[in-house]
């Protein structure tokens, strides 16, 4: 059995350790907003926060998580900037990478308030979108990173 | 087109239990926490739409939302004719049913850039007549001529000033008689379309809350994954499962006609223990395929006439007396349509009924291929559609690959099972956007005008073989050759023809179909017909569109935002293309730069669209930026090859898609129009390849005529100079 935190609660997962995060998230904890996309850590639909860091869970073994905090896009408060930017911004069209696309924004703000676009491009360009909503994205950090501090955690 | 629904309240209140044990039971609802609340229904007086007595309007969207945002833009066509308040909006999905046929196909479509084009007049005239009946409710209580009531915001106003609200008054509009037909509002009267609404799926998408087909739980579901051949047309030899079967949580492992079957308690281990497999295949013809042999095949078509798809005037004797000829081969790869969300499918099949939830474009289609599976009535199977991770074509097949082979799984191993493919299972599976291969030529007279163009088409057909072949029509697979045999330009000499080689890749409408690949191949053309004319590719097109008010509308206005024909930045060049398709006509200037090793950038790109009315212009905007990322990354990346039968990408390493920092800033500009809608979720795509193309010959003086345009193809052209 392994111990596993996420956005704030513990589970004991039975998972084999060299399960990927992703499907335990998905199958066992039943938190579907994490997607499969690729399973190789190349489109960031999977992308979770492990211990505040952005975090490919498609390609992270559970063993690794474990004793981590996990943070999911079920775990980010709907009041959250970058997710508020989002829905300003009228980001989402299909929708199945945004999950993705917002954790990855959110872990962005976290460690460089104030991003230059070279900084989004770094670390944005991990997460591919099909729909092509990328103009929309850099807009929408753009708009949580000048939105007021509070109203999230 | 647009037949409207007839059907009484009574007639549909009895499909719909015919359908499968009450309509309401049978939608799925992908919000969360969304009920099917007033189950009595106190207003339901069409298929799209209820009306409970707490006041609440849930309309039933018959189309799949898949980012083109459908869920917003066909609620607001209805609650703009009911006069509802649009916050106390809900959507629910619809189920397969007969009355949410497409108007045009028969069945149930989500495609052809048609949701809007399509459903306007029937989605306006059903809550034109829910208002007219729940006027008729207020008007007999207050006795008085319905014709003096007005309606705002969900409820009826008596010219008093008294009110009564939708709620208030759905159970006594429920007894009354569905007017056959009723008059819409004057679009002056629109308060809702035409206004850039906010999405309504966008709330559960940025919490992780929509359902998509991946999604689905059920009690006791089992995940499953399929070894498919690994050449277009191979066939099971054998295997053994010895050692996937030691693999804990693998349940079953069984073949069916898709392939070997890994059946298990979750992805993981399925996928593992699918890794263990031993395959013996007969891989047959199919194992000689090789992308370099095809092309040769289809350039050697090429070069000889094919079946005429259009003709003009006498296009050899015009070539013949032209003062300067232009000869061009062009050439696009196979595409895969790659769709963030890999296909997958849930599947609970009982004896005498089966439950499906997955992100269909073609339920009608998908619902029959699966009961013939199962061996049930298409009634029996109730098709539930999820949100769609992307579409663009995929999964609107007519062989509902998808689906068949999920209640093959089901039905081997009498369980409910979701199958769910790998990225690499997905994109090497086939039902590609078809390969093309292109030999144009054009001919200009002494005035250097176009006197003649010639342009023949190698490729193979979507429609053949399937369900929609008998729109064929004398060889010609209208998907083929739209774009070129349906020019706007006025060639007084024109002649379009088609060869139609059969290959057993199989192949499927890609985002813009057939315009996918003519624009560019037309686009790029005239491109190098107006330099060698030295012309100004702007002045030439408005010349060959001087009777085509859209298009040559767009071309002007795309222009002139883009400020074309001044002077652009050191190392910048600056590209035009012009297309009209699915009922809207666009134009796009691109502004590029070239790296030195050969790698194209976008910068900026101006598009302009005339689609006719309006429903969101913000979703018009979005589809346009869409569609531009998604041609770009066909224009700068996109190739499925074969090696040896097989395909040679698998995931986003060797099939890249555009990401974030190559995309270019978009501008949208729409043309104000009274005109009839045309579609948007297509029509972005088209011009992007040509209009980088032409911007990099601008710059550099390469053309390329082979896309994807990679460093290498630009550096061979700019060596060639």
């Amino acid at each position: 059995m392994i111990t596993l935190t996420v956005n704030g609660k513990k589970y004991q997962v039975a998972a084999p350790p060299d399960t990927p995060l992703l499907w335990v998230l998905r199958e066992e904890l039943k938190l579907t907003g994490t997607k499969f996309g690729c399973g190789e850590g190349l489109c960031g639909a999977c992308t979770v926060h492990l211990d505040g860091v952005a975090t490919r869970s498609c390609i992270t073994p559970l063993a690794e998580a474990a004793g981590k905090k996990v943070v999911t896009i079920e775990g980010l408060a709907v009041s959250h900037p970058v997710k508020q930017a989002w829905l300003t911004e009228e980001v989402s069209q299909c929708g199945y990478c945004q999950p993705g696309q917002i954790m990855s924004a959110a872990a962005l703000l976290k460690s460089k308030p104030k991003p230059s676009e070279a900084e989004i491009d770094g670390a944005m360009s991990g997460n591919l979108c099909r729909c092509g909503t990328y103009q929309r994205v850099r807009k929408a950090v753009h708009r949580a990173a000048a939105a007021p501090k509070g109203g999230s955690k | 087109m647009n037949a409207i629904v007839k059907l009484s309240r009574r007639d549909f209140l009895k499909q719909s239990t015919l359908v499968g044990g009450g309509l309401l039971l049978a939608c799925y609802l992908p919000f969360p926490g969304a009920v099917a609340a007033d189950t009595a229904v106190p207003f339901a007086p069409n298929a799209f739409l209820r009306i409970g007595s707490d006041g609440s309007v849930t309309i039933i969207c018959h189309k799949s939302e898949m980012g083109q945002g459908v869920y917003t833009a066909l609620p607001t066509i209805v609650a703009e004719e009911l006069d509802c308040a649009w916050e106390k909006v809900k959507i629910e999905q619809s189920p397969v049913a007969p009355e949410y046929a497409h108007t045009m196909f028969g069945s149930m479509v989500t495609g052809g850039s048609t949701s809007v084009r399509s459903e306007w007049q029937r989605l306006a005239q059903a809550g034109a007549t829910a208002r007219a009946m729940l006027v008729a409710a207020a008007a007999a209580g207050w006795k008085i001529d319905p014709a003096a009531c007005r309606t705002e915001n969900g409820a009826v106003y008596h010219p008093d000033g008294r009110r009564l609200s939708y709620g208030q008054l759905a159970t006594k509009a429920a007894k009354l008689a569905v007017p056959p037909q009723v008059a819409l509002k004057d679009p002056a009267r629109y308060r809702l379309i035409g206004r850039p609404l906010a999405r309504l799926d966008s709330p559960a998408k940025i919490n992780g809350q929509a359902r998509f087909g991946l999604d689905v739980q059920r009690p006791g579901l089992l995940v499953a994954v399929i070894a498919r051949p690994p050449v277009f047309g191979a066939t099971l030899r054998g295997f053994n499962a010895d050692k996937a079967n030691s693999v804990p949580g693998v349940r079953a492992v069984v073949a069916v006609p898709a392939g070997v079957a890994v059946v298990a308690d979750g992805f993981w281990p399925a996928r593992q223990a699918r890794a263990l497999l031993e395959i013996a295949w007969d891989e047959g013809a199919g194992a000689a395929l090789a992308s370099a042999g095809l092309r040769q095949q289809f350039a050697t078509l090429a070069a000889t006439p094919g079946l005429v798809a259009h003709r003009a005037g006498d296009v050899t004797a015009a070539l013949e007396r032209a003062t300067v000829r232009l000869e061009a081969e062009y050439e696009v790869p196979y595409l895969a349509h790659a769709t963030m969300e890999p296909l997958n499918c849930t599947v609970d099949l009982k004896a005498d009924g089966c439950d499906i939830w997955t992100g269909s474009q073609m339920q009608t289609v998908d619902r029959d291929a699966a009961a013939r599976v199962a061996g049930l009535q298409p009634e029996q199977v109730r098709l539930h559609t999820t949100f769609l991770g992307g579409g663009f074509g995929r999964r609107a097949n007519p062989a509902s690959d998808f689906v068949v082979e999920a209640v093959q799984v089901a039905k081997a191993i009498k369980q409910p099972v979701k199958v769910i493919r790998t990225r690499e299972d997905d994109m090497r599976a086939g039902y590609y956007r078809p390969c093309w291969y292109d030999r144009i030529s054009a001919g200009l007279d002494a005035d250097k005008q176009v006197s003649a163009w010639r342009h023949t088409i190698v490729g193979q057909s979507i429609m053949a073989g399937t369900a929609f072949a008998g729109m064929i029509k004398d060889g010609i697979d209208e998907t083929s050759v739209e774009g070129a045999a349906d020019t706007p330009y006025a060639f007084p000499n024109l002649l379009v023809d088609l060869h139609t080689p059969q290959l057993p890749v199989t192949v499927l409408w890609w985002r813009s179909v057939g315009h996918s690949h003519t624009a560019f191949v037309v686009e790029s053309f005239l491109d190098e017909v107006a330099h060698a004319a030295g012309t100004d590719p702007v002045t030439l097109r408005r010349t060959l569109l001087a009777q085509q008010p859209r298009p040559r509308g767009v071309l002007e206005l795309a222009a002139s935002k883009a400020g074309w024909g001044t002077p652009l930045a050191a190392g910048r060049g600056r590209g035009i293309a012009v297309h009209a398709s699915f009922g809207s006509y666009l134009a796009q200037v691109a502004e590029v730069s070239l790296e030195k090793n050969g790698r194209v950038r976008v910068h900026r790109v101006v598009c302009a669209i005339d689609c006719g009315r309006v429903v969101n212009p913000d979703t018009i905007a979005a589809q346009m930026e869409s569609g531009i990322a998604f041609g770009l990354s066909a224009a700068l990346h996109g190739a499925i090859t074969l090696k040896a039968g097989r395909v040679e990408q698998g995931n986003f390493d060797d099939y890249p898609l555009l990401r974030l920092d190559e995309m270019p800033q978009v501008e949208v500009h729409i043309v104000p129009s009274s005109e009839a809608p045309g579609g948007v979720g297509e029509p972005g795509v088209p011009p992007i390849a040509p209009a980088v193309a032409n911007a990099l010959f601008a710059l550099s003086g390469a053309r390329v005529r082979s896309l994807p345009l990679t460093p290498e193809k630009v550096l061979a052209a700019l060596a060639k100079g």
